[in-house]
Order: C-alpha cells, then structure tokens, then sequence
C-alpha cells in the first residue's frame, strides 16, 4: 500500500467517527464556557447531575441506539415509560403489590410490547415509523384507562430509591444512574461483542445481504424492538423513582430526545453505523444544554427545544455530507 | 354492487356511516339539527366544526404522502402560525379592526410558506429522508412557538380574527366554510392541473418518473409548502376558536391525526395514488370517533386507544403481505403449492 | 473423465405464473473446473443459480451433491451444504470491517463472547492463503469494489465451499482487478474447488473456464469442452438457430436515407458503462444495436438520452454541441426512450392506460399547462386504437395489462411526444408473436415518415429486418458498424460478436 492509501483508508476509516467526535469537542467546549460563565458550574456534581437527571433518557435512548442501528424507529418509547410508570404506581399502591414483583412484571410487559411492534413490521412489512406509532397511541391510552390522574407512590423501596444517595468521595449518585450506567455496559456488550449485537450492524448495513448470508434477520429485527421495549420499560422503572409517581402524561415527547440523542451521538438514522458511547454523549450534550440554561437564568426553557432542534439540523446535514462522499 | 364497494372510498365511507349510527344508538338526536339565533347547532355540525382543522392538516399531509414522503413538522406549524397571529393582534393598536387580522393572517402565511419550504429543500433538494428532515422542525417549532409567546398564552379579543375559528357566517360556521373552500380548491389544484397526475407518478414510481422527465424536486418541494400553508391555516383556525394561542398544547399530536385520516381515507403511506376524498372522510371518522367516545361516557383520553387499533387495522388491510397471507388462506386447501418469491428478489431469468 | 460430479442437476424445472422458466434442465459440475453458464436473457441462468442456492424452490427434478440428493431450502443450508455463491452486486456488509464480513454468522467466540483478536486473526490468515493483500481491519467500503469482490470470494471459500457459484463477478471490474480475480480463481480451482462462473465477456470465458454449458429458453442446449467450441459457434448456439423468415429480409433492405445526421455520438463514452463510441442517426433512419447481453447496448443507449451522465466524448444534436445532463433535456431535444425494464422503468403501475400515455407529454407542459380531460381522452382512444392496445379501455388499470400492451402503451407514451429520436431497447422481448410483429411495423412506418430509431434487440432476425445499419457491441465496445445493404445475415452479426471484428 502507497502512502496515498493509506492515509485515505485512516480518513475512510475514521469518518464514523467524525459525528462522535464532533460531538465530544461540543461537549467539552459547553462544559468549558459554562465553567467559565457561571460561578458553581465548574464542579463534578454538575456533571453527574447531568446523569442523575437523565438517567432514564439514557435507557431509553440506548434502546433507540438498537433500532436505529438497524434503519428502524422507534416512537412508542415515552408512551412505554408512561405506561410503566403508571403500571407501577397502580399496582404498587393501589393494590399494594410487592415491588419486588410489579418491577419485573413491568420489564416484562416492555419487553412483550417492543416484540410484538417487532414482529408485525417484520412479518407484514409494514413501515416502522407507523407500527411503533400504533404502539405509542395504544400505550398512551392505556395509561389513562389506568387512570387519568397522576398517582403517587408512597411505598418504601420506591422512596428510598429516589432518595439515597450512593456516595463517590465527597459527590454522590442515585441509584437509578447506577442501573443506567449498568444498561450501558450491558449494552456495549451485546452491540460489540454478541453475534446479535454484530448482527444488527450487518441489518442496518443491509438487509438483503443479510439474508443471503445466512444471517437470523428476522430474529435480529424483531429482537431489536424487544430490546427498546424492554429499555423504554427499565427507563419507565427509573422514572418511578425519579418522580414517585405513575401519569399518563409523564416522558410526552421523550421520543424525540432519545432520537436526537442518538443522531447527535453520531449514529446514522439509515442504519449501520454508530456507537453506543455516541448515544451517551448525546445525552449528555442534551442534559448539559438544559443545564447551561438553567445556570443561565434569563433564557426560557424553551431554548432547549431549539437548540436541540438546531443540534439535529446541524448533525443531520453533517451526515448527509458523509455519506454522500463515501458513495463517489 | 362491486363497483359500489370496489370504489376507493367506499371503506371510509362506510366506517364513518357506521360510527354516526353507533352514536344515534346512544343520543336519540344526534343527527338533529337545530336552527337558533341564525346559527346552526348540532352534533353533525359540531363534528364538522371542530374537525376543520384536521381537514386542513391532513389535506396537506395527502400531498406529502403522495410523493412517498411525511411531514411530522404540522404540529409545530399550526403552534408558530397561531403564535405569530395572536401576538400580532394583542400587540396592535386596533385589535379589532379587519387590517390588523389581515395582517396578522399574511404573517402567519408566510412564515408557514418558509417553514414548509425548508422542510421541501431538505427532502428534495438535499436528500434527506423526509421522516428526519421534518423532524427537526417538529422538535424545535414547538420551542420558537413558546419563543413567540414568551411561554405565555397570548389572549386575543379582536372580533374578525375570532370568525376564522370560532364565527358563523351564512348561518354555518365560518370554518367549515374555510375548510370546504380549501378542499374545493386543493381538490381544483389537483385535478384540474396536472399536479395530481404528476404527484402520483413521482410517488408510484420515482425511477419512470425522472425518466419521462418530471421535475420531481420541484412538485416535492411544492407539496411541504402546501402542507405547510395547510397547516399555518389550522392554526389560525385552532387559535381563533379559542380566542387564544398556545404554544405548548395547540396542534399538539395533530401530525399524528392527520396521518391516521390519510390512511383511513385510503392512501397508502408508500405514496402514489391518493385521494383527497378519502381523506376528508379519514378526518371525519377520526374526528367522530373522539366525539363518539366522549357521548358514550369513556374518559375521553382513551380515543388513543381506538386510534391505535384503527391504524393497525388500516395498515394490514392495506398490507400486501397481509393480503398475500389472507388470500393463501382462504384459497391455499384447493391450490396448495405457490411460487416461493420473496418480494426482494426479483422474478427473471 | 472425472469420476463423480460434485453437484449434479437432473431435469430441474421452475414455473412462475404464465412463464416456464426453467424446463428439464441438466447440469454437472466436477471438482476443480470452472465451467461457464452461458445464456441469453431468459435462458434461465439466474433462475438456476437461484434454484441451486435455495432462494427459490424447484417443481421438479433433483439436485444431489457428492452423489446425494439433496434439497435445499434457502441460502444458509446451502451454504452448510457447501454451495457458496457470490452475487454480481457485492452482497456484503459495507459497514462492516472486512474480517467481520468474512466471519459474520460464525465468529469465534470466547466466553460466549467474539473474540475479537481470534476473528481478524483467522480473518487475516483467510485472505492470505488466497495471497490477497487486504486491510481485514478496514470497513469493507473502504476498499475497491473489485476488492470487495474478493472479500465475497474469501468468505464463500472460507465456509469449507466445495461449489462457488459466481454471477457476473466482473461486471463492474477493469482489466487489472480481473486479473487479480482469475488468479485467485485459479487457485481454489487447483485446490479442488468447483467453480460455476457466469459472465457476459466472451473473453473472459474463453481464458478462464474449462467447460460450459449453454441454456436456451429454459432448456439446456449442450454441454461442451471450452475447447472444443469456437466463439461462432458458442453465439450460434446462445442465440439459436431458427433464424427462419430470411426470405422477408430481401425485402426488408431499403435504401439508406441520406442527409445530415439528426444526432452524433463522438467518442462518448462512461467508465465502467461503455467504452468510448462513435454513432450518427439521420432522419428517417433505423439503426440497430446488437450484441450479446451484458455487453453495453443498454449503457451505449442510456448517455444518448441523459438517463445516466457520459464522463467523456460530446453529443452533437442537428451538428451542435449539446450536453444532455438529465432525461428532461434530451426530451426538450426531442429524444424518446423506450426502457427495456418496462416495469421498474417504465410503467406507473397504478396508474391508467390514459395517465400512463400522456405522462410524458405532459411532463414536458409542466403541471401548469394540464391537458384538458377530453384531449387526454382523445389522445388515449386515438393510440389504442392506432396501435390496437387491449383492452380498448383507457380507464383500466396499466398494471393488469398484458407485457405486450404495456410496452404499446409505454410507445404511444412517447409518440404522442412526436419525438425526432426514439430509442426502443428490447421493445418486443417477453411479448407475444402478434404484439412483436405489430411494433415492428409500427417501427418502420415511423422511420418511414422521417424519425430516427435505435432499435436495441437479442434477437438479430429482428434487427435486420428493421435497421439500416447495425451497430454490433462486445464486451461494452462498439466493435462493428454494419451496413444493411442485403449481404449482411445473422451469421455475419453473430460471428462479429463472437470475434469482436469485422468479418
């Protein structure tokens, strides 16, 4: 190999890359002119209040990363933490069960729904997008058959979960990151080091190749939806602990953070390419912004939309860009 | 008889008839029609009044689908056109004066006119999947709309502006007037042009299209400027009913409503043929169902629940899998044995 | 010979609705030979290969392997059943690293984890017992598309393939990396592999294959030694031998018409696509383009009418200058195209007979200036019944009709047009004897009346009944401009494909 190659190979080969690391610069440059700008902002607890606050963003969002990955979507997700939400909260205090059981239950039911979207996109290849849609009015809707008020929770194992704190030298964290930095974990795992998780890859890089490899595609499509099921579900589970309490109108348009988290994570909406720890930067870019403007005081929550509105245009012209060089 | 049911609008036709009867069984006079004060007032006028904005919606929402695309960013659309109105007229000297809502009208227009024409330079001229490319518009509207507003419901006491929505002119509502006029004229721009033709061909089959030498980009760009323009005249109407615009709640889920009535009118998502009729009827049967759920007594936050499963009905019906699947059920005792092709890969030589 | 066939065929037959794809076809492949398959458009070449990887199921007839029969019931248990095949457009991941690609379904596992050290390791080794020099770490798009073809050949050989089935793996590749290719051909084949490779290039056959078998209409018309066939009489056989009807052919010649040219090609050509020819087409002119499939008819066509863009040479239309970016401006020039893909490139499906004859026209108006309902009435009823198009009904759904009525349909699309070139690329194929006959007089009364025509056709009978010239193509060169003057016979176009000269 000439050197010309090589280096266009390096550039090629980084190219993945380039959203994530765009990404990281952008964090780093927020942190460091919040730091610079506000007084307090510049502290480790800054940072993982950062994750405290969206620790069930991070689940759901990872489950996003799943079915991106694959060319799918996913819009059911914050109807599913509702409903999980308020599942828990109905059993748990108005029929006093155990949590111990209603906790697994609800995982289970997320899991059930995430597969069953799955499996009627796969068999009656019906768009994505219209499936998970179904599944968001359907979910939705249950919740308010549920109840339409929102319902607290009083119960002990709930309360103390959103209260402890699990101490890191003189900062802290909840539990609930704990989990969410687990799912994290077992995440990369399974994308990495899994024939299921190489197998999504393969999907979103193209799913006629797929099946003339040889490849489980029906298994991998459908599975990818059990696991944002499942992921919108435990993102429900620590909502619970996060408000103590069960509504129908809790996570309303946290879909569209988990899909922005993922795109601005540098995980391309076509499918095929991206990164799990990419997923984590975009939340934490869009848990920084909310934090910048918190700081900030005199900018409306609103800006949030906005920048994250802006965020998107930004990041999905650059992939646009990417890939449209890589064709010629 | 199957020319009557094999018309493309005879399904829709025949689910809105059957919800109306539903209601009659439970509200005796529900088809009553009542004359006072030189208004009409009824449950068939209420539906029609307070399904107007949909009409508008998903009328542009046909458009887009047509050419295979999707618009998510209405919503936001009718949020910012009702924004922009209202703080025009509550910042005029002269509220109530026909100028002032006049003005106020082009402003929403027109911004609706930028908005649906960036989506349309995304989607046709940039190449994004139409899905993300309005997507972007959909996450931020919402915040510019609240931007506009400063967070605050903007009230608004301007006597013209209240017409658009919430008036009666002739006896009927002044909206249904504006929605039955801009069905006229979409069904006009349509079918007395060319566009319809030229639409549905670039939606049925892209790669013919560019070969008989259809602009395509422009007609893409065209129909998110129509379902923009659509959308910002919902707003208007949403904002004048209630005197009021919200940046936060108004339009809020009427993206998704919309494609549910295009789909229930008969238009597949895969873009190609579609029918405005059709889906007037879609916005109709969405819009009864809400108003049915609400008179038989269920807490009406549960029409979620009917609308999922009236989609999913829709889409498999419309499925050819599901079809396929249907058929070889029905017919696989006598013939048994099929060709096993997958859709994927061609049939040749 | 060779004791036993590694995989033999025994009277195989696949129906699809209406067609007999494939009808009591045989076919043996020995150890360490690459034997060619050799066929026209619907010989049934795909149709087996797709027989034998298990994508489509078989009506009839038997498939055994090492002498057992076997039944294969989709591409991974052939694949298990050692039968690897490695299609024309690369049927890889391209986001994936090519050691993954090689491995993807199967990689090593630690733990129950990949092990991911084992896997580029393993992969690594793979591609050097082939003495490639390839990145296994790099994602697959990042390399050539030749070399990503190699990567296919590496993961094919890799699952223990004792068939590899090759369709059309050179298609996209030039000189060099078929070189490359070949070499990497003959080595699995001194290793015992049996290969089955498919490809348009007569060369190519000729310097790599051993055997080769010839289908024809479904059926298997011989199986031969490489050396044993000339070119010639490979392309007879290919083509077929009824070459009946040479009586009206006589007839047929007419004199050329003079003047200046309407349109000339200089040097125009598209990497990959064609190699650079020189074409001119008067008024009143019927040129025709033969040659085998695969070998830049198609292509040649395409740059005429902007469907895809030339990378070299001009165009020169009424002797100016003329760059034809896109389909619209050479429509604006008066060229008409008649794809050979009727449905994927021609017809709106869902649309009617009436909408599918004026789209052209009215494409050209703009979406502003609609024809009137009654003049697309009047259009629609005047074409089907100029060119007896059934049924007779302009409001029937265009999906529904025949192959013959849709390709009527999609001519009157582009008459109504009154364009002053039409390009018709395989106007008459998969269409009935009746609907054949009635184009192809339709044809000559058009060049009758002054249009220009290039009449792309398998079938040499039909191209030298129609053409004043013909144009003969091989290997996606314009090897031969012949005059129709009365001597030229489907021997001599045939035997100028299979020598790539003027004979």
């Amino acid at each position: 190999m000439s050197t010309d190659t090589v280096l266009s190979t390096l550039t090629r080969r980084g190219r993945g890359q380039i959203p994530m690391l765009v990404t990281s610069v952008l964090l780093v440059v927020m942190f460091a002119a919040g730091s610079v700008s506000y007084d307090g902002f510049l502290s480790g607890q800054v940072l993982l209040n950062l994750l405290i606050d969206n620790a069930f963003l991070l689940v759901v969002a990872v489950g996003m990363t799943f079915v991106i990955l694959t060319g799918g979507i996913d819009l059911s997700v914050g109807a599913m933490v509702a409903l999980s939400t308020m599942i828990s909260a109905w059993l748990v205090q108005l029929h006093g069960w155990p949590p111990l059981l209603v906790i697994p239950l609800v995982l289970a039911i997320g899991t059930g729904a995430g597969l069953a979207m799955g499996w009627v996109i796969h068999t009656f290849e019906i768009q994505p997008f219209i499936v998970t849609l179904a599944g968001m009015f359907l979910a939705r809707g249950l919740c308010y058959t549920i109840s339409i008020d929102s319902i607290s929770i009083t119960d002990p194992t709930y309360t103390s979960m959103a209260q402890t704190r699990i101490p890191l030298g003189e900062l802290f964290i909840s539990p609930s990151v704990l989990i969410a930095v687990l799912a994290v974990v077992a995440a990369f795992v399974v994308l990495h080091y899994s024939r299921f998780g190489r197998n999504v890859y393969a999907l979103g890089g193209s799913e006629q190749s797929s099946v003339l490899m040889g490849l489980p595609v029906s298994r991998t499509k459908i599975g990818v939806y059990g696991v944002s099921g499942f992921c919108s579900a435990l993102g429900g589970v620590l909502m619970t602990f996060y408000m103590l309490s069960g509504y129908g109108l809790h996570a309303v348009g946290l879909e569209l953070d988990a899909i922005a988290a993922v795109v601005i994570g540098g995980t391309l909406l076509t499918g095929g390419t991206g990164y799990l720890l990419g997923t984590v930067l975009g939340v934490l870019v869009l848990g920084l912004i909310q934090t910048v403007i918190s700081f900030q005081g005199t900018l409306s929550s609103w800006w949030t939309r906005i920048v994250i509105g802006a965020l998107l245009f930004v990041f999905i012209l650059l992939q646009r860009v990417l890939t449209s060089r890589r064709r010629t | 008889m199957k020319l009557v049911t094999g018309h493309r609008l005879f399904w829709p036709a025949v689910v809105l008839i059957a919800l109306l009867l539903a209601n009659l069984a439970f509200t005796p006079d529900f088809f009553a029609i009542r004359l006072r004060d030189g208004h009409l007032y009824g449950s068939l006028i209420d539906i029609l009044h307070f399904g107007s904005p949909l009409i508008l919606v998903a009328l542009g929402m046909t458009l887009v689908i047509a050419t295979g695309g999707i618009d998510l960013s209405v919503g936001s659309t009718v949020a910012i056109a009702a924004a922009l109105a209202c703080l025009h007229i509550s910042e005029s000297d002269d509220p109530g004066s026909v100028g002032t809502v006049l003005t106020a009208v082009a402003i929403a227009l027109g911004v609706a006119l930028l908005l649906g024409a960036a989506n349309g330079v995304l989607v046709a001229r940039i190449g994004v999947q139409p899905i993300i490319a309005t997507l972007i518009l959909m996450v931020a509207g919402r915040g510019v709309a609240q931007l506009i507003t400063d967070g605050q419901i903007i009230t608004v006491t301007s006597e013209p502006f209240k017409l658009i929505g919430g008036g009666y002119w002739l006896t009927v509502p002044f909206s249904i007037l504006l929605a039955a006029a801009v069905v006229l004229f979409a069904s006009m721009l349509t079918r007395r042009t060319a566009l319809g033709l030229l639409l549905e061909s670039v939606g049925g089959n892209p790669v013919a299209s560019r070969l008989v030498g259809i602009r395509a980009a422009g007609l893409i760009g065209l129909v998110y400027v129509v379902s923009a323009l659509c959308a910002a005249l919902a707003g208007l109407m949403i904002s004048s009913n209630v005197s009021a615009a919200d940046g936060n709640n108004a339009g809020l889920w009427i993206e998704l409503d919309a494609i549910l009535a295009v789909v229930v009118g008969g238009t597949s998502l895969n873009g190609g043929r579609f029918s405005l009729g059709g889906t007037v009827l879609g916005a109709l049967v969405i819009q009864t169902l809400s108003t049915t759920v609400y008179t038989i007594g269920i807490p009406p936050e549960t029409t979620l629940v009917f609308k999922a499963v009236v989609v999913i009905a829709v889409c498999l019906v419309q499925s050819p899998v599901f079809r396929a699947k249907a058929a070889r059920r029905k017919s696989g005792a006598r013939h048994g044995n099929r060709p096993v092709a997958s859709k994927k890969l061609e049939v040749g030589a | 010979m060779r004791a036993q066939p590694v995989l033999e065929v025994r009277g195989i037959r696949k129906e699809f609705p209406g067609v007999v794809a494939l009808d009591g076809v045989d076919f043996r492949l020995f150890p360490g030979e690459v034997h060619a398959l050799m066929g026209e458009n619907g010989a049934g070449k795909s149709t087996l290969i797709k027989v034998l990887t298990g994508v489509y199921e078989s009506d009839g007839g038997e498939v055994s392997l090492a002498g057992q029969t076997v039944r294969i019931g989709g591409p991974l248990e052939a694949q298990q059943a050692g039968i690897s095949t490695v299609y024309q457009e690369v049927n890889l991941c391209p986001n994936l690293s090519v050691a993954e690609n090689i491995f993807i379904g199967r990689e090593p596992r630690r733990f129950g984890l990949i092990h991911w050290a084992e896997l580029r390791r393993r992969a690594a080794a793979s591609v050097a017992a082939l003495d490639l020099d390839i990145d296994v770490t790099a994602p697959l798009n990042s390399h050539s598309i030749a070399v990503q073809q190699l990567v296919a050949i590496v993961r094919a050989v890799d699952v223990q393939a004792k068939v590899l089935i090759l369709d059309e793996p050179t298609s996209s590749l030039d000189r060099d990396e078929v070189r490359q290719l070949f070499t990497v051909l003959r080595r699995l084949r001194d290793q015992g592999v049996a290969i089955l490779f498919v490809s348009h290039f007569l060369d190519q056959i000729y310097e790599i294959c051993d055997r080769l078998t010839i289908l024809r209409g479904g059926r298997q018309e011989g199986e031969y030694l490489t050396s044993e066939l000339n070119q010639t009489q490979l392309v007879a056989q290919m083509i077929g031998g009824e070459l009946t009807g040479l009586a009206e052919l006589a007839d047929a010649t007419r004199t050329e018409p003079t003047g200046t040219s309407f349109l000339r090609a200089e040097g125009l050509g598209r990497r990959g696509a064609v190699e650079p020819y020189d074409l001119a087409i008067r008024p009143g002119e019927v040129v025709g383009l033969a040659g085998l499939l695969g070998s830049g008819r198609t292509e040649a066509a395409r740059l005429l009418f902007g469907a895809d863009q030339s990378d070299q040479g001009t165009v020169k239309i009424d002797g100016a200058v003329t760059a034809l970016r896109s389909p619209r401006s050479a429509i604006g020039h008066g060229i008409a195209f008649c794809s050979e893909n009727r449905k994927t490139e021609g017809l709106v499906g869902e649309l009617t007979v009436r909408e599918n004859i004026v789209l052209a026209l009215q494409a050209a108006r703009g979406w502003t200036r609609p024809l009137s309902r009654a003049a697309q009435d009047e259009l629609a009823i005047r074409w089907i019944r100029a060119l007896d198009i059934r049924p007779n009904n302009p409001e029937a759904l265009i999906r529904n009709l025949s192959g013959g009525n849709q390709q009527k349909v999609l001519l009157a699309r582009w008459l109504i047009t009154d364009p002053k070139l039409l390009i018709l690329d395989e106007p008459t194929r998969g269409i009935d004897i009746g609907a054949k006959t009635q184009i192809q007089k339709l044809v000559a009364k058009l060049a009758g009346d002054g249009m220009s025509v290039l009449f792309i056709s398998a079938e040499l009978e039909e191209v030298l009944r129609l053409s004043h010239r013909v144009g003969v193509l091989r290997d996606h060169r314009l090897v031969a401009e012949l005059r129709n003057d009365g001597t030229l016979t489907p021997e001599r176009i045939m035997s100028t494909i299979a020598s790539g000269a003027t004979s």
